[in-house]
């Protein structure tokens, strides 16, 4: 690891490169193990569940003979194993059941409603960025001091917060009270359709369509969600971006930067923030994954037709394949952040390498 | 350092033997460590409020009947949604229940499903790392597997499809939330159970005969105990979140027990003219969630100045 800085010959530079490959290879076996176990997790849910699948299939009026059909038909006859098997080769193929609510395949389901949640995550995102880094650095620059306990209580609040709540009393006094922004829903109904689904996106969609209005219009739909979500990125990138400044302002070459009469401000965010640029995108991609999760109530309280809102539906109309559908993806893709940031992190830093 | 301290002549005794260099027995060197830990936290004054919020939830939780007048669940429409006045402080429901009672009682459901979450997790999370950690080979291997695939659910989405499978109430909002809640504690014992598993005294220990079941639970297991105790505190806030959030969804108690995550859910639809029924038990959770963080942070300044 240390020997970064020595001068490599070419027979060093290929060990490396080949290090660099096998630890990448490594990355992705255990990222596809963490996947099947993923699938083996949903697959055992699915076996718990109380609703008898073939009850549900055949209706409780069905003779014995159809009740025992049906139970072949759909495959419950056979050993767990091989149950599993099957299961596993479905989802492979991308068939991930049909679901009961909607009669589409719940892929098909999914990939609709996931540009929704993208969206909201995206910009939710931004804002945490946005905000949280600018904090973290300003809170790191004054430690101890009152600014710095300021950011810190901000932080807390946004990890303590229910999101669910932190979005209803928004409503009320943002939409309700105030009427600065939109209503719940992506859009508001007479725009609804109007612009060609290009990307799913609609900030995106109607700004290739050109259409500011309907732009304006989801811009506003978008903020107060949005912002209620990147509350808690908020709280955590600052927090992280304090820390590592806090670890960098105290490296010597700061002090050199200063000696040599460099102005603060390019100390701290040219070089200093230069520096923990890296650990930071890994940050924010967690925070992405983590977005995830607060999706789902703040879809709910918004009316927000993305995966939250999908999966919760499901559950409540008991349509098993779809709610485990929707948890698999979910998984997977905060499995499949993870290992972008870990990649990342092993591209851009000389010392991961 | 203890003279400074010691004003009163007879703290003098207590104090100096707390934090003697050389204690005579375990005890005094537990006790010991313990004054030590509560002084770097009690200089913390967040922290101590924290504590005031988690012991204020105890006090509420086991006190609610005598500390209101009103039954949580008993109904009288004649006074429902009134706003906040003298009789109900924090105005009444939809089913002119008092509002302020009912959070009281709630106090109870947060808190029961937050003790049985951690008793229920850490354990877990502590044999299977510590178990891990000092078996090593295919053992730690497979086991570690299994915590990082738990790992890849995000917490609250593991629960709803668990709580999906087993029904909705709060036994099963229990355990969902638990089997969601243990990689992270395994993780940490794991961590542990490798810096102490080449200490001399686990030689000695093995080289005495002691079985490896023996020496994880006697040796291993008490010295991760304090470090899956500071983490299961820390865990507690973002714990409360969840079960408000399965209650919200209607997934946790169901009615009319008092839940605070179900009253915002129930108050929602007379939010823009009665905020109070929904924004009081969101308060609630707020402080509550606040007050664990708080002292989760404290602890872990106490413990370990230099993390994050």
């Amino acid at each position: 690891m240390a020997r970064i800085n020595e001068s490599l010959d070419s027979n060093e530079r290929f060990d490396a490169t080949a290090r660099r490959l096998k630890a990448a290879a490594g990355v992705i076996v255990s990222v596809a193990i963490t996947l099947f176990g993923l699938v083996l997790v949903t697959f055992l849910i699915g076996r718990v569940v109380p609703v008898d699948p073939v009850l549900a299939a055949v209706g409780d009026r069905a003779s014995p003979e159809a009740y025992e059909a049906a139970r072949i038909a759909l495959g419950l006859d056979r050993p767990l194993v091989e149950q599993f098997l099957l299961y596993l080769g479905d989802i492979l193929r991308g068939d991930f059941g049909q679901s009961v609510l909607t009669a589409n395949p719940v892929l098909v389901d999914i990939g609709r409603v996931f540009p929704a949640t993208l969206e909201l995550a995206t910009v939710a995102t931004l804002f945490g960025v946005g905000l949280g880094v600018p904090l973290g650095v300003i809170a790191a620059t004054r430690q101890g001091r009152w600014p710095d306990h300021l950011i810190r209580v901000v932080g807390l609040f946004g990890y303590s917060v229910p999101v669910f709540w932190l979005g209803l009393m928004g409503l009320l006094l943002f939409y309700a009270e105030l009427d600065w922004v939109a209503g719940p829903g992506r859009l508001d109904v007479y725009y609804d359709g109007l612009v060609p689904t290009v990307t799913g996106l609609l900030l995106v969609d109607s700004l290739l369509a050109g259409d500011g209005e309907i732009f304006a219009n989801a811009f506003s739909h978008i903020v107060l969600p949005a912002a209620v979500l990147g509350y808690f990125s908020l709280a955590y990138i600052s927090r992280m971006t304090r820390s590592l400044m806090l670890s960098e302002l105290s490296q010597e070459y700061v002090m050199t930067a200063r000696v040599k009469g460099l102005s603060e401000s390019a100390v701290v965010w040219r070089h200093a923030l230069g520096n923990v640029r890296v650990p930071l995108i890994t940050v924010i991609a967690l925070s992405y994954g983590g977005l995830l999760e607060g999706s789902v109530l703040t879809e709910t309280v918004f009316a927000w037709p993305g995966l939250g809102q999908y999966i919760t539906n499901s559950l409540f109309a008991a349509d098993m394949d779809a709610v485990l559908g929707g948890t698999l993806v979910v998984g997977a893709l905060f499995v499949g952040l993870n290992m972008v940031s870990d990649l990342l992190y092993r591209l851009f830093d000389p010392r991961a390498r | 350092m203890t003279m400074r301290q010691s004003d009163a002549p007879n703290s003098v005794g207590w104090r100096a033997w707390l934090l003697d260099e050389s204690p005579s027995g375990p005890w005094q060197a537990r006790l010991g460590r313990t004054w030590r830990l509560w002084r770097a936290f009690a200089r913390n004054p967040l922290a101590l409020a924290g504590l005031a919020v988690v012991l204020g939830l105890v006090v509420v939780a086991l006190f609610a009947p005598w500390l209101t007048p009103y039954s949580p669940v008993e109904q009288d429409l004649s006074v429902r949604l009134l706003a906040p006045n003298g009789a109900h402080w924090l105005g009444t429901d939809q089913f002119g229940r008092d509002i302020l009672g009912r959070i009281l009682y709630g106090a109870r459901t947060t808190l029961l499903i937050v003790t049985l979450v951690a008793a229920i997790s850490a354990p877990i999370g502590l044999v299977i790392g510590c178990v891990a950690g000092y078996a090593g080979g295919w053992l730690d291997k497979v086991l570690m597997r299994v915590t990082d695939i738990f790992l890849a659910f995000p917490k609250l989405i593991l629960a709803l499809a668990l709580v999906a499978a087993l029904g909705p109430g709060i036994e099963n909002a229990v355990i969902a939330i638990a089997l969601a809640a243990w990689p992270p504690f395994a993780r940490l014992a794991r961590a542990e159970t490798l810096t102490i598993r080449g200490s001399d005294f686990i030689a000695a220990a093995r080289l005495q005969g002691a079985s490896p079941m023996r020496i994880v639970w006697g040796e291993v297991m008490p010295l991760c105990m304090p470090s899956v105790l500071v983490r299961t505190s820390l865990d507690m806030a973002g714990i409360i979140l969840i079960a408000a959030g399965l209650g919200f969804l209607g997934l946790g108690a169901q009615p009319p027990a008092a839940e605070w995550g179900a009253m915002i859910a129930s108050g929602r639809q007379f939010m823009l003219d009665q905020w109070w029924v929904a924004a009081m038990p969101g308060l609630a959770i707020l402080v509550v969630s606040l007050g664990f963080n708080l002292l989760g942070d404290g602890l872990r300044d106490a413990l370990d100045p230099k993390q994050p």
